[in-house]
Parts: C-alpha cells; structure tokens; sequence
C-alpha cells in the first residue's frame, strides 16, 4: 500500500527525485502496473472467450500495445496544455457529434460512426473525454462551488453530447458521459440541494423519457432486464446465458479453458461485452473478487492522484476520469450479473475491441501527466 | 475578471474537493461491494440451480438405434440383413442461406423437386438442429462427389444408416416380409422409449410378428454439445443391444424351385417336414420386390403392385382360400373307414353321375362315362366322385365335420406368423349361424369331393396332409427355428386315433397308386422317382358349371379356369416331406400340379436322405 499511497514523508522525498527515469517519462508506476496487470488478466480471458482464435488475440494485443503507446504519448503533454484545449476539442467533437446525425454511417442499428475516408471513428469516445475536460474548464474558472448559473451553463455542456449520442442510439456512452460530466459537478462541489432536486426531477421525468426519447429496442432491453425468463430464446438470451455461467461458475470456477456455457457457445458475445461472465464462470467468486479488486485499486490510486493536483481543472479531470472509469466497470458487471439493463458498455481494458480501450488509456495518460507535471511548492 | 480568479480560495477550494472526493470513494465502494454481493448471490447462493442449467444446455442425451436381428434360412444363407445406405442431411439451423445451399447441392448431385419437396415438408415437422434427409441412397461416385466439395457446405453431410435388404425379395416376401417407416398408428402403440431412435417397423411376414425379437434395446449416449447443436466429446456411452437373430426352417432353394416351377402361373406351394413340423416351403407366386418398401415405395410402384391383375401384394399361401376339390378325398376316405361306413372291398357302381333317393338332380362324375364298378382304392386312385357322392351321403355332414376337423381343416394352423386364414370346414351348425339357412343333403354331397363351401389354404392343406403321411401325429407348423442360439421346436398336438390304425394304410395305399398305378391321376410324375410318392390331384372350380352344361377348357378364358391342386408326401416309408400345389386356373391337378411337388422332393429328399 505504501507504494500506492506513498505517505507524507515518501511524498516529499518523491518530489526531491526529480530526475528519476519514471518522472521524466512522466509513468506512474502503480498505475501502469494495475493497468498491465489488467490487460493481461484480458489476453488470458480472451485466450479461452474468443476459442483460442490466434488472430483475435494477436489483434487485442497490437490493439493493447497501440493504447498504451497513446497513454504514454498523453503523459508526455502537460494538464495547462489539455486545458487550453479543452473548449476547441469540446467544440470540435460536438460539430462531429452532429455530422454523424446527417452522413454517419448506420452499425448494428446505431448510428455511430464517421466515416473520413481512410478510417472509421467514432466522435463519442472523443467526447469521453472532451465532456469531463470542457466542464472541468469551465467551472475551474468560477469560484466554486458554483453559483446557481454556472451549475446550469455547465449542466448544458453535459446534455448537449449526452442527448446527441442518446439519439444515435447509444445509451451506454450516453451514460458513461452524463457521468463523467456529474462527475466534474459534484466533485466542484455543487449543493446537495441541487442534487436531491435534480434526483427528484429524474423520477418524474423518467416516464416521459420512456414514451418520447428510448427507441423500442432500449425499451425492449429495459424490458428484458425487468423479466428475462418471458424471452428466453429472444432479448433474455444473453442475460439467462450470461446468469447461467457466472452461477455455474461458484465459488472457485471450473477453471481456465473449462467454462462450458462460453466454450460451447451458450454464452453470445462471449468476447466482447460478456466477457465477465466467461471469467467468472472459469475463476469463480475468488477470481471476481480479485478482477473487482483490481478496478477498484486502480480508482483508488486515480482518486488520489486527484486529490494530490495542483490546480482545479486537473483535480476535477482527474477526480472525473477515476470515477468514470469505476463506472464503467460498474455498468458491464451490473448487466452481465443481471442487475442492469443490457446497454452494450464493454468490460474495461478486458473485452475484446479497440476503440474504447484506446480513449481509457488516453484517460489514464492524462493522469499521469497530471500528476507527473506538478510543480514543487514552496512550503 | 482576473481579479476574481486571484480571489478564489485554493485552501478552500482544495478542501471542498478534497470532502467530495471522499463521499465519491465511498458511493464507489457501495457500488463494489453491491457487485460483490450480486456476484456472491449467484455463485453460492444459486450456484446449484445454474450449475444445473448449465449442465442441461451442455449435455443432450440422445438415443441410439439398435441393429436389427438378421433373418437367415435353414442352410445359414440370409434373408435379410442391413446395408448401409448413404443419405444426403443437412441441419437447416446450421446453414446461412437454406435456399442457395439447396441450389448449390443440385449443382453437383442430382436431387429432384420432389426431394426437395419432401425435405421441406419434414423441416416443418422436425425439431431443432436435427439433421433432414434431402438425398436417399447416394451411390458411391455421389458419396465422393460430395466429400470433395464438404467444406464448401456447412451444416450439410453424408450419413451412413443401415437400411434393410432382402436378397430375396420375391422369393421371401410372404414370409420374411418387410420393414418400413413407423406409420402415425405405429406410432400410438409401440412404446416410445424403446423406439426413441428407431425409424423401421415390421409391417408384414416375419418382419411383423417377431418384431420385438429383431428390434432389439435402444442404446443411449450422453454428448457435450455446443449451442449449435454439435456434439463435442461423449460423456456416456450405453451402447444398443442388437436384435436377435432369426433362422427359419424356410429353405430358400428349395423356395426357389418351387418359385420357378409355378413357371407363368400364379399359385402357391407349402411344404412341411413332416419328422418336425418345420415349415420348409411357402411360396405365393407372384411374390414383389420387398427392398422397395424397406426403401420406403413411391406411390406409383405402390399402385402398380397393388391394381396387378396379378395380385402379387396377396399372400396366397396364408390367406389364399381355395376349394380344396379333390384333394379332400383321402381325408373322407379315412372318415368312411373309421365310421364302418365303407369297406375298403365295397364296391360302388359310378355310370358317371350320381343321384339322391327320389331326386332328378345328376350330380356329375369329372369322367363323363363313369369309372365303373368301383372300390375305394380306383375311388382315390381314379378320384372318382361318384364314389364319394355315395361316401358323403351315407356319412352325413356332421361327421364329415367333425373327423375333417381333427386334420386342421377349417381352423388356423397356428403358424408363427400372422394373417393366416382359417378357411371353412361347413357344417350345419355353421351354417344356421352364418347364413340362417337349413342344411340340404345336396350340399353334404358336393363338400364330399371337396366343394361347395369348402375352403381351404395352401398351408392347412399341407398340414393335414403331413398329419396322414405321419398317420395321425401332428405338429404345429413352424417357421422361425432358432432365435440367436436358443433352438426351437414344433409343438406337438393330441394324436389321432383310428378305430383300426390299418386305414391309415389303406388310404395311403391308395394315393402311392395315384402317382405310382397304372391309371393313377398324377402317374406321369412317377417316371425316374428315387422314392415312392403318396398323393392326390385336385380341381377347383373357379365358376361352376350350369346343370346339363359341359366345361369346356379350350374355350374358357385363362382366369376362370379351374385351379389345379396336389398334395403329396414322400417317401412313403418314412416321410419327410409333405407338399400342398395350388396353381391357380392351371386346370389339370396332375400335369401342372403335380410335377411341382416332385421337382421339390427331389430337391428335398436328396439333400436329407
């Protein structure tokens, strides 16, 4: 623990070690260790998920080794640096956001991706972390906690991706983004009168989102999730399959390469947003435990590094991203255990496929930088 | 603005992130700990109600068919046995593109639309990722054809199933019968569990009535299959327990002889190892080809065989009922002798027609001018019927009736196989109950050479006539001698006893000189004979003849001609065979009759000395 959260007396003598390696290439240890640590628990799930498919794996691999050069690259760019762009980078995603409205291209019935030409990109995850960035900035300027018209302005920078994504449809990413803009509010400070009336107002307005705003496939997943078993060929498929392994699974799992429900192909989507349910079926409750634990580690160690910014806007990014990537894990776990809809949110840095995965990296880049580039203080 | 900025209270600032990110931390732990309970709920507390499901999604019992027993013959030579017959199957759910894939198979292997047709009618009826025939009985270059194309097919492939084969279709196919596909009312009375893999059932022969012999136990094996239905490894094996094997006392040369020796006429030929009661022959000519209901008939043949003028479908050696004519004769001839009605000295005078006390009506003799003064050995040697108007009229039908009786006749034999007819043995109670009707004395006359309401099938001829040549010791006829390796033998009936035991060889005196006298009916076969024959010729009348009327051979058509009947035994000394010859609309007894029964003893008797 003691290299995690370093104490007072560790702290000022890291600060005296300017010139070590890790400091110059701006790497926090602890995080890049979890973090690998994580990915190669994935590789091994998706040795025995995707069926021994070399090709799958060689391609989650280079994908890895991609992200983490990106994560790298990002520790390198200083938080002052990230801020002056925040509202550019905001701006620029939203016009993107909107351009996938009118020409995106349609994918398993969403409307998700932009095509340039020479790649496929998908404006949302850019928003991931432009959302957090731009209310980060916004509020960082304001005396916090922020007045009654800041808190409005900065809930707008929230709705706008937000809705816009929703639509396309994603409601997974909606949710991861809304988040991690509340993220940045709560964290700033705002009162819990607010919060309490907003909570409030949400109750309310859940039917009318129901009727006007979900798509009938969202409503179905809404529905499946409430009763599976009423479907059990049809949308309750996955999360019965997905029930059956992790329960199958107990208290020490069947082992590796030994879970039937995935092996056999009971379990659909066994790689990707399923994934969880495959680990738990091969390593049971200890191995979940020890997975859940990892996750929570890595939070912990985000959230200090939050704690420990200089300035407002990294300490809100940063207690954002920690928090954002907590929930995410939240997400897929809640679904795959049956305790959330299906939203299609994938298993952090363990399911197979690249897009998400770069833009987490990217997330853990940034905390690096922030907390790597601070400044000695004259204490 | 600046100035503003300046003002902002980092310390304060600071702190207020520094209590939220506290509540934060703990709202995250709640959320982990939420996680860890539900994933604790479903891997202990409900571990075993999913480990169960799980199991039940990875392993599908299925059931395996058992080989059927095969049939063979007395000499070991098969009857029937099982082929492998290679089937085109493809599992619909397996495949992308159904439709295309269909096409694509046509390309390379012939399938008719009518294939096609039935596939899809199947498809409907069949459960999930079960596999469909498309395709029955590929031949070899098709089997290769396919094999190299395989992985352009997924979901599509070759199945080897045993089919049934009969080497003898027409020889054996009203006795072994055949198997064919279990039919909707099959379907309510065999039992489930036993036939879960089976797709043949016995329909007729054979086939049917030791169908729980042939069947055998189905077999079960426990596979891990994949959700697509694909079986992975075999967790459990219990393997099918075969059918048993039959041998039947049929001997299918001798079958065959007496098959080719009915030459262009329909009939029907039993004969009966008169030491055993085996059943050695039983032919019904003409016989069908039986593989092509194993195969499963289209309609066309099926329509075919069954609007033959020929009647091939129709079992005449069980179920073909004739008037026995004059081959009841030596039956009567005992009746009369055991009664001390006749004396084997007593002479009748036949001037070639009969007449009852005080009636006009001439009953005719088959000789015109009559045979003369005549004892019972010219009487049966000569089948004269003047004699036995005279017999029949001094017995009385109910006597006739009951000593017939005790010869099998007007009763089922007891074969071991089913569908035997009984015929009809008339009396006069049988006919108050069936037609309400008094008995005439006219009537005793005619059932005395063997017409009227007599009627008999080729095998109760053949019994009682196996019953003469062992002089009252009687078996049941069998036909399936040995199941696996457990013998079986005929079961002995009560004996008849004669007042005299010596008219049992008065009468059998009298049918060696049929064959073997001067004027004897069927002497022409006694030419060369290594043996000594006992027998008696027979004509049925297929219509009869108006009074004053003469039946004209020449100019009846071929199908209402008289059937043609002999029975025999032989060798007389010690018998070993008994023989019954119906030829149907073959006219003559001795010339067409006859000369099959010997072409059977010779083949017989030569081989068993």
């Amino acid at each position: 623990m003691n290299g995690l959260f370093p104490t007072k007396q560790h702290r000022s003598h890291y600060h005296h070690r300017k010139s070590g390696l890790l400091q110059r290439l701006h790497i926090d240890l602890s995080l890049l260790f979890l973090l690998i640590c994580l990915s190669s628990i994935g590789i091994i799930v998706l040795m025995s998920a995707g069926h021994e498919d070399w090709n799958l794996l060689q391609r989650q691999v280079t994908r890895l080794g991609l992200a983490f050069f990106a994560m790298f690259i990002m520790a390198q760019i200083p938080p002052h640096i990230l801020k002056m762009f925040a509202p550019w980078l905001f701006l620029l995603g939203t016009l993107l956001l909107l351009g996938v409205l009118f020409i995106g291209d349609m994918g398993k019935g969403a409307q998700r991706w932009l095509n340039l030409g020479f790649f496929r990109f998908q404006p949302s995850e850019l928003l991931k972390l432009a959302t957090p960035m731009m209310v980060a900035w916004y509020l960082a300027e304001r005396r916090l906690p922020p007045s009654f018209k800041h808190t409005v302005i900065a809930t707008l920078f929230i709705a706008i991706p937000t809705v816009l994504i929703a639509k396309q449809p994603d409601l997974g990413t909606a949710i991861l983004i809304a988040s991690s803009g509340i993220a940045v509010l709560f964290l700033a400070g705002i009162s819990w009168r607010i919060i309490f009336a907003v909570a409030a107002a949400c109750g309310a307005l859940a039917p009318l989102l129901w009727t006007f705003f979900m798509k009938a496939y969202q409503k179905q997943r809404v529905l499946t999730f409430l009763n599976p078993e009423e479907d059990p060929l049809g949308s309750g498929y996955h999360i019965i399959q997905s029930k059956i392994a992790i329960g199958s699974g107990g208290l020490d799992g069947k082992g590796w390469m030994h879970g039937s429900q995935a092996r056999l192909e009971f379990l659909p989507e066994s790689s990707t947003d399923f994934i969880f349910a495959v680990f738990s079926e091969e390593f049971g409750l200890i191995g979940g435990i020890a997975l859940l634990s990892i996750y929570l580690l890595i939070f912990m160690r985000s959230i200090y590094i939050a704690t420990q910014a200089q300035d407002t806007f990294c300490r809100l990014l940063a207690g954002s991203l920690s928090f954002t990537f907590f929930i995410y894990l939240f997400v897929n776990v809640g679904m795959v255990t049956g305790i959330l809809p299906v939203v299609g949110v994938p298993l952090p840095l363990v399911s197979y496929g690249g897009t998400s995965m770069v833009t987490l990296l990217i997330g853990f880049g940034i905390l690096m930088s922030i907390h790597t580039h601070r400044k000695l203080l004259s204490s | 603005m600046r100035t503003h900025f300046d003002l902002k209270n980092s310390q304060q600032e600071s702190q207020l992130f520094f209590s939220r990110a506290i509540i934060l931390v703990i709202f995250v732990s709640l959320l982990f700990f939420s996680l860890i309970a539900r994933l604790a709920y479903l891997q202990i507390e409900t571990h075993e109600k999913y480990s169960n499901l799980a199991q039940n999604n990875r392993v599908k019992l299925s059931a395996i068919s058992p080989v059927r027993g095969l049939i063979f013959d007395s000499q070991g030579r098969v009857l029937a046995e099982n082929n492998p017959s290679y089937s085109l199957e493809l599992i619909p759910e397996q495949i992308k593109d159904l439709p295309a894939t269909i096409q694509a198979l046509r390309e390379i292997i012939s399938i008719s639309d009518k294939e096609v047709a039935r596939f899809e009618k199947r498809r409907k009826r069949q459960k999930r990722f079960s596999s469909i025939a498309l395709r029955n009985r590929l031949n070899d270059k098709e089997v290769a054809t396919f094999s190299a194309h395989r992985h352009l097919f997924p979901g599509v492939d070759i199945q080897a199933r045993p089919l049934r084969y009969y080497p003898y279709p027409e020889l054996s196919s009203h006795v072994v019968g055949y198997v064919g596909a279990i039919n909707e009312q099959e379907l309510k009375k065999i039992d489930p569990v036993k036939y879960r893999a089976s797709r043949f059932i016995g329909k007729t022969g054979i086939e049917k009535t030791y169908e729980s012999e042939l069947h055998g136990e189905v077999g079960y094996q426990q596979t891990e299959n994949t959700a697509q239905g694909r079986a992975i490894k075999v967790l459990n094996h219990i393997a099918p327990t075969s059918g048993s094997n039959l041998t039947l006392n049929i001997d299918i040369e001798l079958q065959k002889i007496a098959y080719d020796a009915l030459g262009k006429f329909n009939g029907t030929v039993a004969a009966i190892d008169t030491q055993t009661g085996a059943l050695r022959v039983l032919v019904s000519k003409p016989g069908f080809n039986t593989n092509l209901f194993a195969r499963g008939i289209d309609q066309g043949s099926y329509s075919a065989l069954q609007n033959s003028s020929r009647r091939p479908l129709f079992n005449r050696s069980l179920r073909g009922q004739y008037p026995p004519g004059s081959t009841m004769k030596p039956f009567l001839g005992l009746a009369g002798l055991d009664y001390l009605t006749i004396h084997p000295e007593q002479k009748v005078f036949c001037p070639g027609y009969y007449q009852l006390p005080k009636q006009s009506h001439k009953y005719r003799d088959w000789k015109k001018s009559g045979h003369g003064h005549t004892k019972l050995h010219q009487a049966i040697e000569q089948s004269c019927d003047v004699y036995y108007y005279q017999l029949a009229h001094q017995l009385k039908i109910d006597r006739m009736h009951s000593f017939l009786s005790q010869f099998g006749f007007g009763q089922k034999s007891g074969l071991d196989i089913n569908g035997e007819k009984s015929g009809l043995l008339p009396s006069r109670e049988w006919k108050k109950r069936k037609l309400n009707q008094a008995w005439y004395p006219g009537e005793t006359l005619i059932a005395g050479i063997g017409q009227g309401f007599n009627l008999t099938t080729p095998l109760q001829l053949a019994h009682a006539t196996a019953i003469l040549a062992n002089k009252g010791t009687a078996f049941k006829p069998l036909l399936v001698s040995k199941i696996d390796q457990h013998e079986r033998s005929s079961e002995l009936s009560t004996p008849i006893k004669l007042n005299d035991p010596k008219h049992w060889d008065i009468v059998i005196d009298a049918m060696r000189a049929v064959v073997s006298g001067a004027r004897g009916t069927a002497r022409r076969i006694n030419r060369g004979a290594a043996f000594e024959i006992a027998g008696k010729t027979g004509t049925a009348q297929v219509f009869s003849i108006k009074q004053g009327e003469k039946y004209d051979e020449e100019n009846t058509s071929e199908h209402l001609k008289d059937h043609a009947l002999f029975i025999a035994f032989a060798p007389i000394e010690k018998p070993q065979l008994a023989i019954a010859v119906i030829v149907e609309n073959g006219s003559h007894g001795g010339s067409i009759a006859a000369p099959i029964a010997r072409e059977i003893f010779d083949q017989y008797i030569k081989v068993q000395p």
